[in-house]
């Protein structure tokens, strides 16, 4: 009982006047189960929720709307946390998820993939090892040092950086997960264990500026690594400066109308919108053009929170089919994301609805090394 | 002459009594060097008490008096007047606070004891040395101003004008009025709010105690309670230089009013980025222009079906630092509702609240009405407003259903808050007031004294203080009047004895006590070089005798040897 009232006060369920704009703004409300508002009134009424066989709790994309929207500063989506870890630690969890949890403890990734095949994608690139010296680490994340697809936005960020004469360096085969959604499945003794050992990875290289790829290994070492003092940037954010610095100039131009989707972890959560909508207004005979559900309205891609190793209790209604017909009814040949989940999450959501020979998803960076 | 003291232990009831053993107390305070006599009574707040210490003084010739009790922010003024009463200068009483500094925070009673036994002691020594001060009044400025011609500021001013004092009203538009201006109609009575707001403004300008300056800003406020010189600064056009002018006031009245909620800080409702997303006031706007062009719908023809107020924007809401409900948006919602039903009789109009506070007089009998014709209320606050093709769309949890909810509409209503206005620092920091948590001005005591302000002789009223509807705001306004007319017509008031006194002889001139003034009171005199205090201004605080190098000043009552004597007794 003692453990659960904490949970209460750990999240801060008591200021929670049941306005239901947590669930009002969830993007999964919709099409599955989860309602986090009704999920908090139970926690008060019992003293705490019984989780066993609540499937749609690992619906929940960590997207953040509902902390965003919260007029009490509750931040529901920590309830949500709280709960999978106690599924967690009675070991009842989606198989998938269960094995990447396995395999980031085991392989230092969540996609099984060999540790020394990490630094692969940049052979021949000449991308030094951060052991050498470096002003910036560059870390490159799980999806892009592994994935095909993925590893295209990590190769054009190399060009962009060499070509800015940017001093980096990348961790290679000793990079590891930095486990934002081992976190967020509620796996916090690993993700504890691999705070601590990253830490000291970064300590031991002298690093003092990282910049990530992805949004989400942006968000966790800003935001949840404790003890960690380093200047952290998402790249839209470094980029950004480069071109507003005169470092990054293009040579070449796209004629092609862009929109640009807003990653959950970078806007949302951390308040990065402009930056990357700069960074495309900068390239040469682009016409950029807005969405309507844009910035905080934004809309998820449904690739967070541990769902890029779950595909939901409703895999068949896709919050990516609004999107595409959002991009359409605008007019737009290109979506620009600047995140791995979205741009993997798009892509297939692209070829199961037909929408890929209309609708071009790139990261932006792949935009900005066609045009330099 | 020698002192001769009197002592006496107050049981308080058994605030004291239960854990301090005040015969003992007593009884120890009776072989303390001065004591003349040493007593415990179980009330010495009451009369009886009162009587007993006043007898002492006469029979046997005491010129000092301690009372043990409780705070001296609780009875010492009743004390002083006691021991006045019975001849002897206020001055001449000592307070040991045996309650809040003892008994109600020891449990041990052996040890509570002992340590009373120490405050009374040195509450002796204390009371040996100090010296008698003189009580003073000064004469009372007879007008007041007022800053803020909204309705407040307005009633208020009339108040005091129709008392027969002058009023100035300080008004920084071009127009008085306020946000009154902006309204259509009254909740719950359905008033003409313009016709309400002209009679009161016509009534201002044409009274011969009152003087309207707009266009005008206060400069500079100097003085304190009864005399203050305000510097006016007015502009009555961008192209002219602002003039300024000194009003002479012996009370002030501040009726600065509110801002309104920025609803664009809350990017979910797309305020801003959607045209048929509004506010409620610019709702009222086109309502009152639609009664001023007899009838043109202001809602277009036949366009709108389905209208969505939502509730609580910008209030209620810590992420934005606005805690607080804005006391007047449920029923100006409603209100809002029925003249849209008026105007709509077939559109489907649905509220999204939170809760409804309907909580003044007839404000419950017009949420019943309001729902009664066809206003739909929905419980839950809309977490997005997007578009679907050309209609808006309300995305919102009906906490009711317990299910997620759509809603479209071809005009949004949004019930923003009221907040501190953002010149509420400015007007802080000239008139010394402070802020409460919400960030409205402060006032004195939130229950007894709600229009008074930690500086004497400056008042509150209307929305500067928080959000109030028309109803409660002149309330305000009349009670603000009613308590700057009372220095106005006793024409005199008391100023503070405990001030603080210079040596010029010590005084160097450097002016570090100036600068630890916050009251302005002391001033260098150039001829002589030595710094001169302003008896009036002076709060008392001490700051400037901690400031002196030189120990030039002291603050009477709190004198270094007084002081001293108090510790040497205790250790």
């Amino acid at each position: 009982m003692e453990a659960e009232q904490s949970l209460l006060e750990r999240c801060d369920l008591w200021a929670c006047i049941q306005c239901g704009k947590c669930t009002g703004g969830c993007p999964m409300s919709f099409k599955t189960e989860l309602n986090i508002r009704r999920l908090i009134y139970q926690a008060l009424l019992d003293g705490g929720v019984n989780a066993d066989g609540m499937d749609e709790l690992w619906d929940c994309t960590a997207c953040g709307t509902c902390v965003l929207r919260c007029p009490k500063e509750v931040g529901p989506s920590d309830l949500i946390v709280a709960l999978r870890t106690t599924l967690v630690d009675g070991g009842v969890i989606p198989p998938t998820i269960r094995d990447a949890l396995t395999s980031v403890f085991r392989h230092g990734n969540p996609s099984l993939m060999p540790p020394d095949e990490r630094a692969d994608w940049a052979e021949a690139l000449g991308v030094k090892d951060i052991s050498e010296g470096a002003d910036v680490l560059y870390f490159v994340g799980c999806i892009p040092s592994y994935d095909d697809r993925a590893q295209k936005v990590a190769k054009s960020l190399v060009k962009v950086l060499q070509k800015a004469d940017v001093d980096f360096g990348i961790l290679g085969v000793e990079e590891k997960c930095c486990c934002n959604e081992v976190r967020l499945v509620g796996e916090e003794g690993l993700f504890g264990y691999m705070v601590e050992e990253q830490r000291e990875l970064f300590e031991s290289k002298g690093v003092q500026h990282i910049i990530t790829t992805s949004p989400h290994c942006f968000n966790t070492f800003k935001n949840e690594y404790e003890g960690l003092n380093l200047k952290v940037q998402h790249y839209t954010e470094f980029v950004a400066e480069l071109i507003e610095q005169g470092k990054l100039t293009f040579t070449g131009e796209l004629n092609q109308v862009i929109t640009y989707h807003d990653p959950c972890f970078l806007g949302k959560q951390n308040g990065v919108f402009d930056e990357p909508r700069d960074i495309i207004k900068s390239i040469p005979g682009v016409e950029f053009r807005e969405m309507d559900r844009i910035r905080d309205r934004s809309l998820c891609c449904e690739g967070g929170g541990g769902r890029m190793w779950w595909e939901g209790t409703n895999p068949e209604e896709q919050l990516a089919t609004a999107r595409f017909e959002e991009v359409l009814s605008v007019g737009a040949d290109v979506m620009a994301v600047a995140c791995p989940f979205c741009l993997l999450t798009f892509e297939l959501a692209a070829k199961a609805g037909g929408y890929d020979e209309k609708v071009q998803v790139l990261d932006i960076m792949e935009l900005v090394a066609r045009a330099i | 002459m020698a002192a001769k003291v009197g002592v006496y232990i107050c049981h308080c009831g058994i605030n004291i009594a239960h854990t301090v053993d005040v015969e003992a107390v007593a009884q120890a305070a009776q072989d303390l060097a001065n004591v003349t006599v040493s007593r415990d009574y179980i009330y010495m707040c009451s009369d009886p008490g009162q009587q007993l210490i006043q007898d002492d003084i006469r029979e046997l010739g005491l010129n000092r008096v301690v009372v043990a009790s409780c705070s001296p922010r609780m009875h010492e003024l009743t004390f002083r007047r006691a021991v006045q009463e019975a001849g002897l200068n206020p001055y001449f009483l000592q307070i040991a606070n045996i309650r809040e500094q003892c008994s109600w925070v020891h449990g041990d009673r052996e040890s509570a004891t002992e340590k009373a036994q120490g405050i009374v002691s040195s509450a002796v020594a204390r009371a040996c040395l100090l010296q008698p001060l003189e009580e003073r009044d000064v004469e009372i400025t007879p007008a007041a101003l007022v800053i803020g011609g909204g309705i407040a500021g307005l009633q208020a001013a009339l108040d005091i004008a129709d008392a027969g004092f002058k009023a100035y009203v300080v008004e920084k538009q071009a127009t008085v009025g306020g946000h009154v201006a902006q309204l259509a109609r009254t909740f719950p009575t359905l008033d003409n709010v313009q016709t309400l707001l002209a009679e009161l403004v016509e009534r201002a300008q044409a009274h011969p105690n009152i003087d309207v300056l707009t266009n005008s800003r206060v400069l500079e406020v100097d003085g304190f309670i009864g005399s203050f010189r305000v510097q006016v600064g007015s502009q009555p056009a961008d192209s002219l230089p602002e003039t300024t002018a000194e009003l002479a006031v012996g009370a002030i009245i501040v009726a600065t009013g509110f801002d309104v909620f920025d609803a664009s800080l809350k990017p979910e409702f797309g305020y801003g980025a959607y045209e048929n997303v509004i506010t409620g006031l610019e709702l009222e706007k086109r309502l009152m222009e639609s009664e001023a062009s007899n009838g043109a719908s202001p809602l277009g023809d036949g366009a709108v079906k389905d209208v969505v107020f939502i509730q609580c924007v910008g209030s209620r809401d810590r992420t934005l630092g606005n805690a607080y409900c804005s006391r007047v948006c449920c029923m100006s919602t409603a209100k809002q509702a029925h003249l849209v039903r008026q105007e709509l009789p077939d559109a489907r109009i649905t509220v999204f609240y939170m809760d409804v506070r309907a909580f003044g007089k007839g404000f419950e009998q017009f949420y019943d009405r309001v729902r009664e014709e066809r206003v739909l209320y929905r419980r839950g606050n809309p977490s997005e407003i997007y578009k679907r093709g050309d209609r808006l769309v309300a995305r919102a949890e009906d906490t009711l259903l317990g299910k997620p909810v759509e809603v479209e509409a071809d005009l949004v209503v949004l019930a923003t808050g009221l907040v501190p206005r953002s010149d509420a620092d400015e007007i802080g920091s000239l008139l010394k007031l402070s802020r409460s948590e919400d960030g409205f001005l402060m006032e004195l005591h939130p229950k007894l004294g709600p229009v008074d302000t930690t500086t004497d002789g400056v008042f509150l009223a209307g929305c500067c203080q928080g959000p109030k509807d028309i109803t409660d705001t002149i309330a305000q306004a009349k009670a603000a009047a009613s308590s700057a007319l009372i220095p106005l017509s006793v024409g005199k008031v008391r100023v503070e004895s405990i001030t603080c006194a210079l040596d010029p002889l010590l005084c160097s001139g450097c002016g570090l006590c100036a600068e630890a003034c916050i009251y302005s009171a002391l001033a260098l005199d150039e001829r002589r070089n030595v710094m001169v205090a302003n008896q009036v201004l002076c709060k008392g605080c001490g700051a400037c005798s901690t400031a002196c190098p030189s120990g030039a000043i002291v603050l009477n009552h709190f004198t270094p040897d007084q002081i001293l004597a108090e510790v040497e007794s205790v250790v």
